[in-house]
């Protein structure tokens, strides 16, 4: 436990390695922490603005989201409302198409009505006159009672 | 452990003694009885004795050698990493050497508050080179002495710190360091602090130069002590622990228990004083920096 000169030799031992260590390694790392550093907090503003980014997105596609569900809902309206016309239309064309056919139907069957009569009338002429001959025996003149059984005719 | 034809305390002294090459003076009588010739001698010291006559022109060459020798350990360790050093993500021994490294940094930031570019790393180099060195506290104290006994070297301490030499050192270090700032900073405001300081008046000039002085040198002695003392008294406890292996068989068990218990307890102790001496330094600049 004496003090000699390893007591000189430590000094310099220590401001050997105190100026190594501020000569090569202390800056070195220092400044590749520093680095890493700015690194991670740029990192981190990053992330803080991708995430800001996508809450703006997220609202700017709900908004779109609504605005479509608008537009669908309306043209889903306007096709209701248009379906409901042709029904509609088709209802009213049905209509008049069932009146026309059975206007066409109606004045047929009075055509043929007319035709009936028309035909069953001359034979009524030609029956009342054959039944008047043989009630009475006799011929009957046919041109003085031709009016008399047209009137007939035209009264059936 | 103690040899066979060797009492406990002849093996306590043995452990204590430093490797030591010196120069004894003409006319010594060395231990076989040689005379030291004209001039004198620089020869290996054979016991406490003679590396005592030797005074001041002696070096403790096992003191020297691991101090050096850690403190290239530790320049080395840093140093590669340094090298490689980069922004990217750190692993293994980089992330280990960074988390010091930020450890003495936000230490030097809270006490430190001049701008210096030494103070950071004059920190790292005191905390990490002292801390190895009262490491070698925990190797078992007749590992590395026996195995230098077999390469015919009689004497080993592979403790630096337990060498006052080797804290004085690093302390006087410090203190150049102290008066160098103290100059550089105050310049002519160093002198008035040392004369005028606490009783401003001319009368009290030799009494405040002499408190002050006091004060100033108190720092470096506080610093080198203070290791000193700890790791000398743990490495005696650990000599001690070991001589009670030789005691007989019965002892072996407790004396294992208690080698054990220091050494954990130990593992604070290394880190503490190594910090200790660390934060004082810092101090003690930052003190030197402030200009009143």
């Amino acid at each position: 436990m004496n003090i000699n000169l390893t007591l000189i030799g430590q000094v310099i031992a220590f401001f050997g390695f105190v100026w190594f260590c501020m000569k090569f390694v202390w800056p070195p790392i220092i400044a590749a922490m520093q680095e890493r550093e700015k690194k991670i907090a740029d990192g981190l503003a990053a992330a803080d603005r991708a995430s800001h980014d996508l809450e703006l997105a997220q609202e700017k596609a709900l908004e779109r989201l609504k605005e479509a569900k608008h537009e669908a809902a309306g043209i889903v309206d306007s096709a209701n409302k248009r379906a409901s016309q042709i029904v509609e239309e088709a209802k009213t064309a049905a209509v008049t198409e069932a009146e026309r056919v059975k206007t066409a139907a109606r004045s047929e069957i009075e055509q043929e009505t007319n035709r009936a009569r028309e035909a069953l009338r001359s034979q009524v002429a030609v029956l009342s006159l054959a039944g008047a001959e043989k009630v009475l025996g006799a011929t009957i003149d046919q041109d003085a009672h031709a009016d008399l059984v047209n009137k007939l005719a035209a009264e059936l | 452990m103690a040899g066979e034809n060797q009492t406990v305390s002849e093996y306590i002294v043995h452990h204590l003694t430093n490797l030591t090459y010196g120069k004894l003076p003409a006319g010594y009588e060395r231990y076989d009885g040689s005379i030291i010739g004209d001039g004198g001698a620089w020869v290996m010291a054979h016991g406490g004795a003679e590396a005592a006559d030797m005074g001041f022109t002696a070096i403790h060459v096992d003191s020297m050698a691991w101090s050096i020798g850690l403190g290239i350990v530790f320049s080395w360790l840093f140093y590669s990493v340094a090298k490689k050093a980069s922004s990217g993500v750190p692993s293994g021994l980089g992330s280990a050497v960074e988390m010091i490294v930020q450890f003495v940094d936000n230490t030097v930031r809270d006490t430190f508050h001049g701008r210096n570019p030494l103070i950071a790393p004059l920190s790292l180099t005191i905390f990490v080179w002292i801390f190895l060195m009262n490491l070698m506290d925990l190797v078992p104290v007749d590992i590395v002495p026996e195995l230098m006994m077999l390469l015919g070297v009689e004497y080993h301490k592979i403790v630096p710190s337990t060498d006052p030499n080797i804290t004085f050192g690093m302390a006087i270090g410090v203190l150049i360091l102290i008066l160098y700032y103290s100059i550089k900073v105050k310049g002519f405001g160093f002198a008035r602090e040392l004369a005028m300081n606490p009783f401003n008046h001319p009368l009290f000039i030799p009494v405040n130069l002499f408190m002050e002085i006091v004060g100033l040198l108190a720092k470096p002695f506080s610093l080198a002590l203070r290791l000193f003392g700890n790791m000398y008294a743990g490495e005696m406890i650990f000599i001690l622990i070991a001589a009670l292996f030789s005691a007989g068989v019965a002892w072996m068990a407790p004396a294992g228990i208690l080698q054990i218990g220091w050494a954990i307890f130990h593992i604070l102790v290394i880190t503490l004083q190594a910090f200790i001496f660390m934060v004082l330094t810092i101090v003690y600049l930052s003190m030197a920096h402030e200009d009143h």
